[in-house]
């Protein structure tokens, strides 16, 4: 277990040092999460040295939000003065992110996908 | 009361807040009673009863925030068990995310213009459907609150995670990478963590999505807003 958490903190580490050699706008940790998928990928790490703890963040991911949320209580006078734009455009937005997103990405396998066929035809 | 600002209670509080939300949404199987959404609240309602601020209990959910970076690394395991999937579908994945991305931060921007909100306030909106780091950053960058970001952010990725699956089935989205990616990208690592319990394909390209999206939205952020002129 010390291993998977010296691993995970070593890929998070690089992540740190890429972004302030760079002054990427990207968080370290999604750096460190790509190095990680390419490390796998290369085979430089394998699955079962970083499994256990990996799979227990990933699976309990949404408990080290909890903080952040509870931050909302510092802003409610903000959200009782503003609350139908902040709540409407939340939930309308979220809405429609997930239908395009979807919607694109099936329109794209369909016109890919009688690209190949009538290519096969032909 | 001096006991209730020692630290190592305030922490043992955020676990016993949240993992008796798991046992109540699982005795009652109620997707609204989400562990997240029902632990802050527990959480707060705490705190103000027992005058308590929010500076006091940050000192130790530092702690528990310490945590949230390794998890996001972690995200790298599932990504890499749907590599070849991924590969496969390259195109798809890109243009379906910058549809959403697009999509998403103009009509966020718009609906809140509309709706009369603030210029501060639709700053710190832009970016609510990336990961809190990434959100905060920039609405700092762009003149937001990144308090009310952070705010937002997880109460969009609650929201998600809710009723992410019963937007998804409304719009007909069939294939579960479609639904994944989907869930990630409007209601980044919250979402991930419901599209998690739906099973790893559908986590794995959650978390593609949150990944995509986040690069996405902090490089055009920026741009778009400048486009739009509001």
């Amino acid at each position: 277990m010390l291993l998977q958490f010296g691993i995970l903190l070593t890929f998070l580490a690089m992540g740190e040092f890429i972004v302030m050699a760079t002054h990427l706008p990207v968080p370290s940790s999604i750096i460190g999460m790509l190095l990680l998928t390419a490390s796998l990928r290369a085979g430089i790490i394998k699955p079962r040295q970083i499994e256990r703890l990996a799979d227990f963040l990933v699976h309990n991911l949404g408990f080290f939000f909890v903080p952040a949320g509870v931050g909302i209580m510092n802003c409610l006078g903000l959200i009782a003065d503003q609350w139908l734009p902040i709540i409407g455009a939340s939930v309308g937005s979220t809405i429609i992110i997930i239908a395009v997103t979807g919607w694109t990405h099936r329109a794209v396998r369909k016109s890919l996908s009688r690209k190949k066929t009538i290519s096969a035809k032909a | 009361m001096e006991f209730i600002t020692n630290p190592i209670f305030l922490i043992a509080i955020t676990f016993i807040a949240y993992i008796g939300a798991q046992i109540l949404q699982r005795r009652f199987g109620i997707r609204l009673f989400n562990p997240i959404l029902v632990s802050i609240i527990a959480i707060i309602i705490f705190l103000r009863g027992t005058g308590t601020d929010y500076e006091t209990y940050r000192q130790s959910s530092i702690y528990i925030d310490f945590w949230l970076k390794p998890a996001v690394v972690a995200l790298g395991l599932p990504l890499y068990r749907q590599l070849s999937t991924i590969r496969k579908q390259i195109l798809p994945l890109l243009l379906s995310e910058i549809a959403g991305c697009v999509v998403g931060i103009i009509s966020v921007v718009l609906i809140a213009y509309l709706l009369g909100a603030s210029h501060q306030v639709i700053m710190s909106l832009a970016p609510k459907a990336v990961t809190t780091p990434i959100a905060m950053e920039i609405s700092a960058a762009t003149g937001g609150i990144p308090a009310l970001t952070a705010a937002v952010v997880v109460s969009t990725g609650i929201f998600g995670g809710i009723a992410g699956f019963r937007i998804i089935r409304l719009s007909h989205i069939k294939s579960p990478i479609a639904q994944g990616l989907s869930i990630g990208t409007a209601a980044h690592a919250v979402g991930t963590s419901a599209a998690m319990e739906r099973g790893e394909r559908y986590g794995a390209f959650s978390s593609l999505g949150l990944t995509i999206n986040g690069l996405l939205t902090a490089l055009l952020t920026p741009l778009i807003l400048s486009l739009i002129g509001i």
